[in-house]
């Protein structure tokens, strides 16, 4: 289980990204994390990851502190990151340098083939389309049998059509293993396919203002009554955290104009 | 759940340009075509009697002189001790370049101590060196070597910085993820990241090698390619100069090229607008 307790961030310039956030998620839960910009969901994500401190609060995986890169904690970027100078399948073997090189060779072949990619072992990441190269990513980050996968908007950067078709490989490959997964995205659609829950968190300083449940079965029709209910409700939430932000800052105007 | 369109469609692959085989030829033998137009036609004109080619020998005579050398063993004497020089100072520069680049590069501390004074040697014209290397380091090899050393030391010093300062923080990010330690960060991420940049500083740095080679033997040599130009000069001996100037290039050429054929393995993953069809 993932233990986070008044996880808060504030940044060396003073924004104060992310306030006092808790919350615990269980092994195999996919979780998103949705909001507006600038709400902290990346903050978030990196302090989960290690990759920044948490100014305050605690991230706890199976009762153990993570300040720093965990092994059992695996991340996908917005971009895929490849490295250039190593081939598709060096890439997806990347994290797995301690283990035989015999071990390192199966695995990675089953991750090609997993994701599609058994004739790209040997392609060069610039030969890639997008949608390719995040599938690496998706592999590589896979390939170590995290217990946590972090994906910070990994399907943004992608059209229309390869974002839908990743976001159903991604399930599928989920459902080898089970992993958590703790999905950052701004996308309202993506979030309710994906998630057993739904994190709505609200700006300045980022944190949580609604949590929903999109008790949907998989797979998820996305053209069904229920999922655009559920949609219907994270937008509605998502609507409601800007407004009473928006009412704030026109108070704090107000007050500025009565001086 | 359903894998997928992306997965179906056929493969592409780039299908190189048909007619590759006539460019491969092609490209050498037009670039070819003006210098030996030229020859031949001064070649001709002296033949005919239109010029004596006292001052500007004809390529017949540039081939004796060089064939004489040859013969003689002073070719290969002159060869090696310009080799010898070159190798010894573009081996220094190399060296001191890439650690200072490197630490420069790695550590802001150490580029603000460093840096500025890197920048302001680096703005003196390195030929006014000369005198003060022949009083320091007397006239023989050392001052040549050293002036040679100098004139590499600049961009490999530059390249190197500048490479290890433009490694995308994202990619380093990739390692911290996945719990690289300081050696295997270096090893795995920073030393193929700053490749491509290094490489065309050393080749940078070896054309500057090659240029200050011939003001070090300019400085007072009783051998080298550099001493057959001044030797050329005094005795009134064009084709001797001419001579030096071609073996010259064909060095200069001949080690650029040994230094690209041997990285071309490790560079082979990049994505350069001139490895393909670049050239138009």
């Amino acid at each position: 289980m993932l233990v986070l307790d008044g996880v808060d961030k504030t940044y060396p310039n003073g924004v104060h990204a992310l306030q006092s956030f808790s919350a615990r998620i269980n092994l195999g839960e996919i979780v998103a994390v949705i909001g507006g910009s600038g709400c902290g969901k990346s903050t978030l994500l990196r302090a989960i990851a290690g990759l920044d401190r948490a100014t305050a609060g605690t991230v706890a995986l199976d009762g153990e502190s993570v300040t720093a890169p965990h092994p059992k904690i695996g991340i996908i970027f917005q971009e895929a990151r490849l490295l250039p100078w190593l081939s598709v399948a060096d890439n997806i073997g990347f994290g797995l340098d301690g283990l035989p090189r015999s071990e390192r060779h199966s695995r990675v072949a089953v991750a090609l083939a997993r994701v599609g990619l058994a004739d790209k072992a040997k392609a060069w990441p610039r030969e890639l389309s997008g949608g390719q190269a995040q599938r690496v990513a998706i592999a590589r980050a896979l390939v170590p049998q995290p217990e946590v996968i972090l994906l910070d908007e990994p399907f943004s950067a992608l059209d229309a059509f390869t974002r839908t078709d990743l976001q159903d490989h991604l399930l599928d490959l989920w459902a080898d293993t089970r992993p958590t997964l703790i999905l950052v995205t701004h996308d309202v659609e993506e979030a309710v396919a994906l998630a057993d829950r739904v994190l709505v968190m609200r700006p300045r300083p980022g944190r949580l203002f609604e949590e929903i449940r999109t008790d949907l079965p998989r797979p998820r029709d996305r053209s069904s009554a229920s999922f655009e209910d559920v949609k219907r409700a994270v937008l509605h939430s998502l609507d409601l955290s800007l407004q009473r932000h928006r009412h704030q800052d026109d108070d704090l105007l107000n007050a500025g104009a009565g001086i | 759940m359903a894998m997928t369109l992306d997965n179906a469609a056929p493969v592409t692959t780039v299908v190189a340009p048909a007619p590759r085989r006539a460019r491969l030829w092609r490209g050498p033998v037009l670039g070819l075509l003006l210098p030996l137009m030229v020859a031949f036609g001064w070649e001709t004109a002296v033949y005919l009697g239109y010029s004596t080619g006292r001052l500007v020998p004809p390529p017949s005579r540039v081939f004796a002189t060089l064939a004489e050398l040859a013969r003689t063993g002073e070719l290969a004497r002159h060869v090696a001790a310009t080799l010898g020089r070159v190798a010894a100072g573009f081996g220094l520069g190399v060296l001191s370049g890439t650690l200072l680049g490197a630490v420069a590069g790695y550590w802001s501390l150490a580029r603000r101590l460093l840096d500025p004074t890197v920048q302001a040697l680096r703005a003196i014209p390195s030929i006014a060196w000369v005198p003060l290397f022949i009083l320091w380091l007397g006239i023989f090899e050392t001052s040549k070597v050293a002036l040679i050393a100098i004139g590499v030391f600049f961009p490999v010093y530059l390249g190197m910085m500048g490479a290890i300062r433009s490694v995308d923080r994202k990619i380093v990010e990739v390692g911290r993820a996945f719990r690289l330690s300081g050696p295997a960060m270096i090893r795995r991420i920073l030393l193929p990241a700053v490749l491509p940049a290094y490489v065309l500083a050393l080749r940078v740095g070896l054309g500057l090698g090659w240029m200050f080679v011939v003001a070090a033997e300019f400085m007072g040599a009783s051998e080298g390619l550099g001493f057959l130009l001044i030797d050329g000069q005094q005795l009134g001996k064009p084709a001797q100069i001419v001579a030096a100037i071609v073996i010259f290039s064909l060095l200069g050429k001949t080690t650029d090229w040994l230094i690209e054929i041997a990285t071309a393995p490790l560079l082979r993953w990049q994505d350069a607008f001139g490895r393909h069809d670049g050239e138009i």
